[in-house]
């Protein structure tokens, strides 16, 4: 169905594969940051979303697209939580290093 | 050619922006990046014909969740710079994880080209016919075959938006300025607030 040269499913799942590394050392590297780690999860639902649109395109199979729809709309919900989540945890501490959460307690 | 073109411009500029995205020392800085990773992604995806995604992406991410990041990163005063230690002990961990992770996804990639899987066949029922258009087609599926999913999804949009507010509503406080108290209004009676007083001719009033 779809024509693109010489670039076939395997260029993209490449991008996607590549982009879904870079989401998971950006979690190992800024360990501190949640901020940031909340954009290397950003990246790596990029990156599954990227797979499954190239899957979707290229065996003419629209499913592919509503799923990626739907992971979508989890990332939105997921980055308001996780920013309101963070937004509450910077005012009751004034910081918002992670690698010191270690009490359950408001 | 003009699509292979596209394709490396698009996959190259995505990828060197991710890599600022978690390299870059300031957040602002990191979700500015973020920013043109999305739209190149979007570039990627109008290229395979996936209008409706692309335009979501440009539309949700950047327009949503992006600016819902850089306004939490603007208003957190935060030492950033204090929170870069770290990162060059965890490097080469995370390096050799990541090259790890990305060669078995390209093991796994190459076990595919050399035809040791064999993937699925769709079955045509959601296939886009020629002709039609990509969003209508996707209109067609979303609104009949998944209609259940789709209105879960307006739940899940709708739990965080509560989940959201719930987490950072602040009461105000009791005696805050502005703040109307409607037990008070109610009970106040016409006696406490009008007087009526008579004075004297050329004398003044004290209320």
């Amino acid at each position: 169905m779809t024509n693109l040269g010489g670039v076939g499913i395997e260029h993209y799942l490449v991008v996607g594969a590549i982009l879904f590394v870079l989401g998971v050392l950006g979690i190992f590297l800024n360990r501190k940051n949640v901020i940031v780690i909340l954009m290397a999860i950003e990246l790596i639902l990029l990156a599954v979303n990227i797979n499954l649109v190239a899957f979707s395109a290229f065996m003419n199979d629209l499913v592919g697209q509503v799923f990626a729809m739907l992971v979508l709309t989890v990332a939105a919900a997921e980055a308001a939580i996780g920013l309101a989540i963070l937004v509450i945890y910077f005012r009751g501490r004034g910081t918002i290093a992670v690698d010191d959460v270690n009490r359950m307690k408001g | 050619m003009i699509q292979t073109l596209a394709f490396y411009l698009f996959a190259g500029l995505v990828i060197a922006s991710a890599v600022m995205v978690i390299m870059s020392r300031n957040p602002v800085h990191s979700v500015l990046w973020l920013i043109l990773a999305f739209f190149n992604a979007a570039g990627l995806m109008v290229l395979v014909g996936a209008e409706f995604i692309a335009m979501l992406l440009v539309i949700v991410y950047v327009g949503a969740v992006a600016v819902l990041f850089l306004f939490v990163v603007m208003m957190l005063d935060i030492d950033f710079a204090a929170m870069r230690a770290g990162f060059i002990k965890n490097f080469p961990l995370g390096i050799a994880v990541a090259l790890i992770l990305l060669a078995e996804l390209i093991l796994g990639l190459g076990a595919y080209n050399a035809g040791g899987l064999e993937l699925a066949t769709a079955d045509g029922a959601a296939a886009q016919r020629v002709g039609q258009s990509n969003i209508e087609a996707i209109g067609v599926l979303l609104y009949g075959r998944y209609i259940f999913l789709f209105e879960v999804a307006g739940i899940i949009l709708l739990v965080a938006m509560i989940g959201a507010i719930v987490l950072t509503f602040q009461p105000p406080k009791p005696g805050a300025r502005g703040r109307q108290d409607i037990g008070k209004q109610i009970a106040r009676r016409p006696e406490d607030a009008t007087v009526l007083k008579n004075p004297e001719t050329g004398q003044g009033i004290e209320l």
